[in-house]
């Protein structure tokens, strides 16, 4: 690293030179280690702890175009409480709706320190003017969200057009104003883990509070490796200039078991810092059922069925 | 080529019968299954909780499906399992001699008698809702309809004797309703439990349907029945201790549950409809009449 990183992004050439220049990845290695990460037994009273760190991680997600109100306020609910019967499961860190939705989750929400987080910048493919963008942000965070998930220009990034995708990120995070910025990279569709490492340098250079694995709309979501190409970044990033960066996985994240180990994934590679839900979320929904489920098994001893909670 | 070697047999891995798929169990453990004179046969996999657990999650899955299969639909394939298990007439008959301890020629009537039990259900697919429903009169411009419905994922702990007669009459009934069933095979007698899976797999059943456990009723029956996602417990092949635990498990989410039978079973008399019946609750709907 030659250039300073504050002015890496100066030009077109600098900021491809940078991107290019990181170290590449050894897929076979990203995807070994994950995997063997993936195979650590946690179990009784570590697996009680994960369970409740991982509730209190949920950004709790409805992201449909069927969404009414009434869902948002019923989820809403669900996310300060997530067990009717049982006080003392934690509630989740945020929830995470479209903008026009805001302002009835920061109404139903007020008040419980359960945060409201948008996606914005014409999520979820990201295809639309700039202009559209920091409009559609500012809007959101003018409804009342405490956080913005922003969708990155793949089209760009593949193209090439990396000061492009650098500049819509740092528009948006001006206009995010004291809003958390999580910026999705959408790994699905980047094609290689050199792409994940480059575009979450890409998005923490320009400013993102956050990278964020996916949208949830494209297959493959989030992956144990690409997680941990993510996490190598923020650590390496904190090393390189002293800003911390959180990490969101999100979607295909469906039970107790996958979400424990993204733990042990942060835990062994970003380091015990980041266990918390100021810089790790799972983005997800149905998550959240069967991590009560998990949690009810080992309260009563007996499996638990999802008759006993709550639809999504 | 001047030396002739004898041919080696292939051997059948016993493994169990989860959600359409034949997997081992997740615990790795197996154990020796002989025959009445105490002779190896083979081994079998010994189930263990979290094989209950995947067991109950397909029966789950495959609910919706085969509940709202229609009738005729499920009788249908009823009689194609009575098909595909009369094709394998000479391989069960030298199973169940083996286990039990009978005769080649009783063997052969008992597998008949199998077969012959899934027709028999197989008929009345489309027949108990005429039984047990009814148009009931009210007082009142309605009609008032009540119709059996399946209750959902049953656990049945299969008889220990009969080991393919008693196990069959123990999974139609709960399933030509439109149940699913999570079946603990007989723990003695395991071998003609999978192969008649092998036979369901073929059978145009959907996977899920039918699960087929071998190994422990004592150590997987309790979990099945404080399963709070299953909703009625068959406890023929029970002893009574362990009917009594279970049914006390039972009472947490208030499920169905049949109590072993008293006296030893006569797997050939009639079976009537009580094992059906027991499985089935009843939906009543009103609707109002001349509008």
């Amino acid at each position: 690293m030659t250039t300073p990183l504050a002015e890496v992004a100066s030009s077109p050439s600098t900021l491809r030179a940078f991107l290019h220049g990181l170290p590449g990845v050894d897929r076979v290695g990203a995807d070994a280690r994950a995997a063997m990460l993936g195979t650590r037994s946690i179990k009784t009273t570590a697996k009680k702890q994960a369970i409740d760190m991982a509730i209190g991680m949920v950004d709790l997600t409805t992201l449909e175009g069927a969404d009414t109100p009434g869902k948002v306020r019923a989820m809403c609910a669900k996310a300060v409480r997530p067990d009717p019967a049982d006080a003392s499961v934690p509630p989740v860190a945020a929830v995470c709706v479209y903008p026009d939705l805001v302002a009835t989750a920061v109404e139903a929400l007020a008040g419980s320190g359960v945060k409201v987080a948008s996606v914005a910048t014409s999520f979820p493919s990201g295809r639309s003017s700039l202009e559209v963008k920091v409009a559609e942000t500012s809007l959101a965070v003018a409804a009342g969200a405490a956080e913005i998930d922003m969708v990155i220009d793949r089209g760009a990034f593949l193209a090439g057009d990396y000061l492009k995708v650098y500049e819509e990120i740092v528009a948006t995070k001006e206009a995010c104003a004291d809003a958390h910025l999580k910026v999705i990279l959408e790994t699905g569709e980047l094609a290689t883990y050199d792409n994940v490492r480059r575009a979450s340098w890409l998005a923490m250079i320009a400013g993102a509070d956050f990278i964020k694995t996916s949208t949830g709309k494209v297959s493959p979501a989030a992956t144990l490796p690409v997680t941990l190409v993510m996490l190598e970044a923020v650590r390496d990033f904190l090393a390189a200039t002293g800003r911390k960066v959180g990490v969101k996985p999100a979607g295909g994240i469906r039970t107790t078991k996958d979400a424990i180990k993204y733990l042990v994934l942060v835990n062994e590679t970003a380091g015990p810092d980041w266990l918390h839900p100021d810089w790790f979320r799972l983005g997800a929904s149905s998550l959240l059922n069967d991590l009560l489920m998990q949690r009810q098994k080992m309260a009563t001893g007996r499996y638990a069925g999802p008759d006993y909670f709550t639809l999504d | 080529m001047s030396e002739r070697t004898e041919r080696l047999s292939v051997r059948k891995t016993y493994k169990l019968f989860i959600g359409g798929a034949f997997p081992r169990s997740e615990s790795g453990r197996s154990y020796v299954v002989t025959s009445s004179k105490g002779d190896f046969l083979a081994n079998a996999a010994r189930a263990s909780r979290k094989d209950a657990r995947d067991a109950v999650s397909a029966a789950r899955k495959a609910f919706p499906g085969w509940s709202g299969a229609t009738a005729y639909n499920r009788g249908q394939i009823l009689y194609r399992i009575a098909e595909m298990l009369e094709g394998r007439r000479a391989q069960f008959a030298a199973e169940v001699a083996d286990a039990d301890g009978v005769s080649a020629k009783k063997a052969g009537e008992l597998v008949d008698a199998a077969v012959d039990r899934l027709v028999w259900y197989a008929g009345w697919s489309d027949k108990i809702g005429a039984v047990l429903g009814s148009a009931n009169p009210v007082a009142g411009p309605y009609f008032n309809l009540s119709s059996p419905e399946p209750t959902g994922v049953v656990a049945v702990v299969a008889p220990q004797a009969g080991p393919l007669l008693g196990l069959v009459s123990v999974i139609a009934p709960v399933i030509v309703t439109g149940n699913t069933c999570v079946v603990v095979a007989s723990e003695r007698a395991p071998l003609p439990a999978i192969t008649l899976a092998e036979v369901l797999a073929t059978s145009d059943l959907p996977g899920g349907v039918v699960n087929i456990l071998t190994g422990s009723a004592a150590e997987m029956a309790p979990w099945l029945a404080g399963h709070m996602d299953v909703n009625g417990v068959d406890l023929t092949g029970a002893g009574p201790e362990l009917a009594v635990t279970c049914e006390e498990l039972a009472a947490e989410n208030l499920k169905r549950v049949l109590r072993p039978p008293a006296d030893r079973v006569d797997w050939l008399a009639d079976p009537g409809i009580e094992r059906m019946t027991a499985f089935l609750e009843t939906k009543t709907v009103w609707h109002p009449i001349g509008i």
